[in-house]
């Protein structure tokens, strides 16, 4: 088997004495959809914020392999910015939009790292900047149509209705041409019609060959779209394993339930 | 009624000028949240560049015009060069403290430059050489208009105007505006924040030093402290706009320069700052986020 596109080895993540995450291994390999579940405060946003570099880890090692076949990318104290360029992009669990800006701008931005052009270019209007600026506006349209978005470029982002804020925050993350995708739950909050439009999307693009990594709440959408599931509670990896095997572990009862559910 | 024009067109000029200082003011912060008290000194010593490059070039006997291009240019390109500068040893070692900090950094950077143009330049009043000749075509209108005032409330407009397609269409205009609305989020699309801070910086200081010629030519006369008054007048101009607004900038710059031209000619010039600051505190009365300025609900 080739080397999985995300390695995560022993992260561990402590605020003051407080440990948030302990020692957590992960991979996803390419083409997978892998979840990462847990109860609410177990970690899970964490190590989303340390694998993109909005913390530093205090323990452990982020490599990314790139599916093209390049050396291997260790991310440790790597700066968001340089992460996303990398290929790894995320979406927030509280949308994180820029509200001001067209649905079109928004997906421009997420385009930056990959465009060029400077001051000296936009003011001479240079005949690179002009095409690189048709390209940019040529490939928004046509993520924004995969997302559905398609008629509503001129919008304000924050006059969209909340579904569609979800898709465009994906189809910014998709415009900076990840091949890792971090989704931090995508479905929060979406009706049941949303979130079966959000499977179809996320099963899209994977299909696409992008790899998904997610965190979820919503355990239908968790059990149909993963081919891999990781359990995590108190910062510990409590159970991996496919869908099936996770949802026998007793552990995982354990964690989400509580103990013994005797009558 | 022609008395009024003239007051008018001075008012022009200068509020143009004030607008371009302010520009430098509300784009900082609109991106880092700081008000930049070293921006003052930074038009001063655009001033004095353009000063020392005008009369430099002036005794080789170069025509005018490519005078005022390169005088201006080197103006632009030194002022920006002491804005990266400052952003960089002054403001981004504090970006994580509390803003406090900053803006004590802000006032220290403007008392340790205003000292270094005195120490190096004196603090007596230099003769600043007359740029702009007075056109033939601006004869008939000289009497209530001059030639410079006409130069400078061109070359402002020009510069806003650029500024503000910069801003709303070029891919680092996009930048700037993402890291002023979530700097966190701009990072994680790939955008280089601290890159883009520094680049508003530097715009930021060549307008102002572009003002910094105009104005001085205008005049005809600088010194260390020119800086101190246009900054603060020009800080003001830019909470009447509200702050971190480019059109509030220029807004607020106009309405503080005919304020203060029609106070000048119709009551005193003594009230003159009267007339400018007692309009600001009603401005902030009725309006607290600046005239174009937006009333953000605080997040909880």
């Amino acid at each position: 088997m080739s080397r999985p596109v995300l390695q995560v080895d022993k992260l561990s993540m402590e605020f003051g004495g407080i440990r948030a995450m302990c020692e957590l291994d992960l991979e996803v390999h390419k083409g997978q959809i892998v979840a990462l579940i847990g109860p609410n405060g177990a970690g899970k946003t964490t190590f989303f914020n340390c694998v993109t570099g909005i913390y530093r880890p205090t323990g452990g090692n982020v490599f990314l392999n790139p599916p093209n076949g390049a050396k291997p990318i260790r991310l440790n104290g790597l700066k968001p910015n340089q992460v996303t360029e990398k290929g790894m992009a995320r979406t927030f669990q509280n949308i994180r939009l820029f509200q001001k800006m067209t649905v079109l701008e928004n997906v421009m931005i997420g385009r930056h790292c990959r465009t060029s052009s400077y001051i000296f270019g936009a003011v001479f209007r240079t005949r690179s900047t002009l095409r690189e600026e048709r390209e940019t506006v040529e490939k928004s349209h046509l993520i924004l149509q995969k997302v559905g978005l398609a008629n509503a470029v001129n919008e304000l982002a924050e006059n969209l209705p909340y579904g569609a804020q979800r898709r465009l925050e994906i189809a910014r993350a998709l415009a900076t041409e990840p091949f890792l995708l971090l989704l931090d739950e995508p479905a929060a909050g979406m009706n049941p019609q949303e979130t079966q439009e959000l499977d179809e999307l996320i099963n899209r693009i994977r299909d696409e060959g992008h790899s998904i990594l997610l965190i979820e709440h919503d355990m239908k959408l968790v059990m149909s779209l993963s081919d891999k599931i990781y359990v995590v509670d108190y910062g510990r990896k409590i159970a991996e394993g496919s869908p099936r095997e996770v949802s026998s572990d007793p552990a995982v009862i354990k964690a989400y339930l509580g103990e013994d559910i005797d009558a | 009624m022609e008395y009024f024009i003239e007051l008018f067109f001075s008012g022009l000029t200068r509020g143009s000028i004030y607008a371009l200082i302010a520009l430098g003011y509300t784009m900082v912060y609109g991106i880092i949240g700081l008000i930049n008290f070293a921006h003052g000194e930074i038009y001063m010593i655009g001033a004095f560049t353009s000063f020392v490059v005008a009369t430099v070039l002036s005794i080789y006997g170069f025509p005018l015009l490519s005078i005022i291009v390169l005088a201006g240019l080197a103006a632009a390109v030194w002022s920006a060069s002491y804005g990266y500068t400052i952003e960089k040893i002054a403001y981004r070692p504090l970006r994580q403290a509390p803003r406090l900090s900053a803006l004590i950094s802000a006032i220290g950077m403007s008392i340790f430059l205003q000292n270094y143009v005195l120490l190096a330049q004196s603090s007596d009043f230099q003769p600043f050489p007359e740029l702009i000749p007075d056109f033939d075509f601006m004869e008939p209108y000289a009497h209530f208009v001059g030639s410079s005032d006409v130069v400078i409330l061109f070359t402002t407009a020009l510069a806003m105007a650029g500024l503000t397609l910069l801003i709303k269409f070029s891919r680092m205009g996009k930048a700037m505006r993402a890291t002023a609305q979530d700097r966190t989020m701009a990072m994680l699309v790939g955008i280089d924040v601290n890159r883009v801070i520094s680049l508003t910086f530097v715009i930021g200081s060549a307008l102002a030093a572009i003002g910094g010629m105009l104005i001085a030519s205008h005049i005809g006369q600088i010194n260390f402290f020119i800086g101190f008054i246009a900054g603060i007048k020009a800080f003001t101009a830019a909470v009447l706009g509200g702050i971190g607004s480019i059109p509030g900038a220029v807004l607020g710059g106009f309405v503080l320069g005919l304020t203060e031209s029609f106070a000048t000619g119709y009551v005193s010039s003594d009230y003159e700052d009267v007339f400018a600051f007692s309009l600001l505190v009603l401005i902030l009365i009725f309006k607290p986020a600046g005239l174009l300025g937006r009333e953000e609900a605080e997040k909880v």
